[in-house]
């Protein structure tokens, strides 16, 4: 099984990247945007098939180490 | 005076920063990250710059793990004084021992070049040889330091005097090169025994070289 996390700056926390990828889209003539946020993903392959165990195990994988949670947000989805 | 200075893989402040302490007259100790004890007779340990671990996932964030952190953590909770001066900051926030987090710069740039700072807040060991609203010229050497904190936490600072040096221009103006919050350049605990900045002040030693503003802000923490 596959874990696949997804982590963001949390909303209200200035991303100043993803505002430069917004200009730089703007100066592209991509209309239509409203917002941009750059985050990053971290997968991870796990022995087990074990939907429930594997869940609280990359949760307790973000809190400790994957995310900071001062400043960022997580997404967890699990892949067979 | 004994400073102990920590050592991960990627440290590379640990010798100017031995180098600064002992041009004060210290006795200094640089301690690998696998040692699991800080010896007893350290006056100062002082967590050094550099990017521990390449500053892979989050400057700070791998270090945090090293067996030593948990002696660090020890040490502190008995009232030890722990410095964290730039990585060393940014290791001192992830481990939960300063309040707080260390964004990358605003403008996305890595900075490096001489910056002044205000004394905000001097009643506390780290900074009692400087009088509050004294400006330093102290290098700024990183990629991320932009200092973030909730309303809430920037509220608690404030109150209870953990601002210890905020940015600003030669005349003490607010000058914000990175972005951070209320231009926080550095901050210590409640107990005001931990105290972490983004700055150098091991890298302003000589006027020939800049500035030597450092020496009285090592001086302090020498007598903290």
């Amino acid at each position: 099984m596959k874990a696949i996390i997804n982590i963001s700056l949390k909303a209200g926390v200035l991303d100043s990247q993803g505002k430069a990828v917004h200009h730089a889209l703007d100066s592209l003539h991509f209309n239509g945007i409203e917002d941009v946020r750059v985050g990053k993903q971290i997968v991870i392959k796990i022995t087990h098939n074990d939907e429930v165990k594997a869940k609280e195990e990359v949760t307790q994988m973000c809190e400790d180490l994957l995310a900071n949670t001062v400043i960022e947000d997580y997404e967890i989805e699990l892949v067979k | 005076m004994k400073v102990t200075i920590l050592q991960f893989p990627g440290t590379n402040c640990e010798y100017d920063t031995q180098h600064a302490f002992e041009k004060l007259g210290a006795s200094t100790q640089i301690l690998w990250h696998k040692a699991e004890e800080i010896s007893s007779d350290t006056d100062l340990l002082v967590v050094a710059g550099g990017f521990s671990y390449g500053d892979y996932l989050r400057s700070g964030a791998i270090a945090r793990f090293s067996p030593v952190m948990k002696a660090v953590s020890e040490y502190a909770s008995k009232g030890g004084k722990v410095l964290g001066i730039c990585n060393g900051f940014q290791v001192l926030t992830e481990a939960g021992l300063l309040p707080g987090a260390l964004k990358r710069n605003e403008s996305l740039h890595f900075i490096s070049k001489h910056h002044h700072l205000k004394v905000q807040n001097n009643d506390n060991d780290f900074l009692k040889e400087l009088n509050n609203g004294d400006v330093v010229n102290i290098p700024i050497a990183h990629h991320d330091g932009n200092y973030f904190i909730d309303e809430d936490g920037l509220k608690e600072l404030k109150a209870n005097k953990q601002i210890l040096v905020t940015y600003c221009d030669e005349n003490g103006n607010e000058l914000n090169p990175n972005g951070s919050v209320a231009s926080i350049a550095g901050v210590c605990n409640k107990e005001k025994n931990i105290f972490g900045l983004m700055p150098h002040p091991e890298r302003a030693m000589e006027t020939i070289l800049g500035s030597d503003d450092g020496i009285k802000m090592l001086e302090g923490f020498l007598k903290a």
